[in-house]
């Protein structure tokens, strides 16, 4: 508690005069995309991670949503931050994103009806993401709404970086598409890589391969930055 | 700030706050989208309808036609007088079919075991040709689906089919709504060998992944996506058959 506190009087006196992207505003931006990286680094949000990189079309929908909740959330909460009862503050971060979801399934059911019916699976995986939730309490509840907005953006980002990666892998060598277009050949007419024996790897659109592409993209991030395993 | 944010009665009073404005921002806004949510209901039923029995976008036949034209070719296609509804045998004409929700009318069954259901059914015509257009609903891996089938008037094979879900697994139960498993439905007999009623199973290994026969009454499963084939299958199976008694009445 004391240093949420100590964190909001230094927030409060240095905003006025720091940059809108000093130095230290773009970490909170660019940090989360590698080296803070909210699914390899943090292990946040790995549910959704293993249900919808199936296909690279979903992961892309659901990662700019994620963006749009995770920003406008961390700028309400951190709006609200100074009045929120620390009591109930879960059940208010709680209110605040389904009330985001809510709004945002309306507005699209109403004006963009084809997109709110492919997003309409990822509505409720959004609420229950993890990583909003985290952010809300991590950082938004004790810093300003511009910080708390670029520090949103930058964990969503890395989110969706690490979803769209994965979901090429799985895409391309579970069902041999990209974004639905048969990029390795026809697997039934045999043409393409399969005339010469190419078979699709099933089991690369079942959940498990999910885990393990991500735990491959670990290995890979922590082996080139020493810096990253914990000493146990 | 000078509130007290840990006493009791400002917790209360912020919880109620908090729940008096969410409350009544959600509910504003969605009674001021209603109409228009509703209205892309509407259009989205009838290009599902317009689908089902072939009309689809000119130029991408696995797209929809536009939201714009929806209303309109479904009115020269389709139309009020294509509109019955079904109560055991017996048809009535009526524009209310299009209104009739089958999950309602399914649960009025489950409350109610003697509720006569009423049944939609939309009647296309298409060059001189004659859609009998069947909703369905049904139950996938982890929520509801649906569907539309054509059916032809002698009741013997689908013309037509489009299926849809609510949250079904992406990659694996969602492609139901994909053009290669909707399509193997066309041609497919639903009657056996010997005339009786069958329905179309979907099935995994039947040895005929491109449904070349059309007398089998089954088609290709979806790899991985078992419990969602099975509940098509139960779908389609339950959903026409209940219109079976109608169809009897026109052969005589």
């Amino acid at each position: 508690m004391a240093e949420v506190i100590e964190e909001k009087v230094e927030a409060k006196v240095k905003e006025p005069k720091e940059p809108l992207f000093s130095k230290k505003n773009r970490k909170l931006l660019t940090d989360p995309l590698a080296d803070n990286n909210p699914i390899t680094i943090q292990v946040l949000g790995i549910c959704s991670a293993l249900a919808i990189t199936a296909q690279l079309k979903p992961s892309i929908v659901m990662a700019i949503s994620v963006v749009f909740v995770l920003g406008v959330g961390n700028v309400v909460i951190s709006l609200m931050r100074n009045i929120i009862p620390s009591k109930i503050r879960i059940i208010v971060q709680l209110v605040v994103v389904a009330a985001l979801v809510i709004i945002v399934d309306q507005v699209l059911k109403a004006f963009a009806y084809t997109l709110s019916k492919e997003l309409s699976v990822f509505i409720g995986l959004i609420i229950t993401n993890c990583i909003i939730m985290g952010r809300f309490e991590a950082f938004a509840l004790g810093n300003g709404p511009w910080k708390s907005f670029l520090d949103g953006i930058g964990n969503a980002a890395g989110y969706g970086v690490l979803l769209i990666i994965v979901a090429f892998f799985r895409e391309l060598l579970g069902s041999g598409t990209l974004f639905g277009a048969k990029v390795l050949g026809d697997p039934i007419e045999k043409t393409g890589l399969y005339a010469i024996g190419y078979e699709n790897n099933g089991f690369m659109v079942l959940a498990p391969m999910a885990l393990i592409t991500v735990g491959i993209i670990i290995w890979i991030q922590r082996s080139k930055n020493k810096a990253l395993i914990e000493d146990h | 700030m000078a509130i007290n944010t840990d006493k009791n009665s400002y917790t209360i009073l912020f919880a109620v706050a908090m729940v008096v404005v969410v409350g009544s921002l959600l509910a504003f806004t969605a009674s001021s989208l209603k109409g228009r949510i509703d209205a892309n209901k509407r259009t989205e039923k009838q290009q599902n309808i317009l689908f089902a029995m072939g009309i689809a976008d000119s130029e991408d036949p696995n797209e929809f036609v536009a939201p714009e034209q929806a209303e309109d070719l479904f009115n020269q296609y389709v139309g009020d007088k294509g509109q019955f509804i079904i109560v055991g045998s017996k048809a009535e004409q009526t524009t209310d079919a299009f209104d009739i929700e089958v999950k309602k009318e399914n649960d009025k069954v489950k409350q109610d075991a003697n509720y006569e259901r009423k049944m939609p059914l939309f009647i296309g015509k298409k060059d001189g040709e004659e859609f009998y257009i069947v909703p369905l609903r049904g139950n996938g891996l982890w929520d509801a689906i649906w569907g539309y089938v054509s059916l032809d008037k002698e009741f013997k094979t689908v013309k037509g089919a489009f299926f849809d879900h609510k949250g079904e697994t992406p990659g694996l139960g969602a492609n139901i709504k994909e053009a290669y498993f909707r399509d193997d439905f066309i041609g497919e007999s639903i009657l056996d060998a010997s005339g009786n009623y069958k329905g179309i199973t979907v099935k995994k290994g039947n040895g005929d992944p491109k449904n070349q026969d059309k007398k089998d009454n089954e088609v290709d499963a979806l790899a991985g996506a078992t419990i969602t084939g099975d509940g098509v299958t139960a779908m389609v199976k339950k959903g026409i058959k209940m219109y079976q008694p109608y169809f009897e009445t026109l052969k005589k």
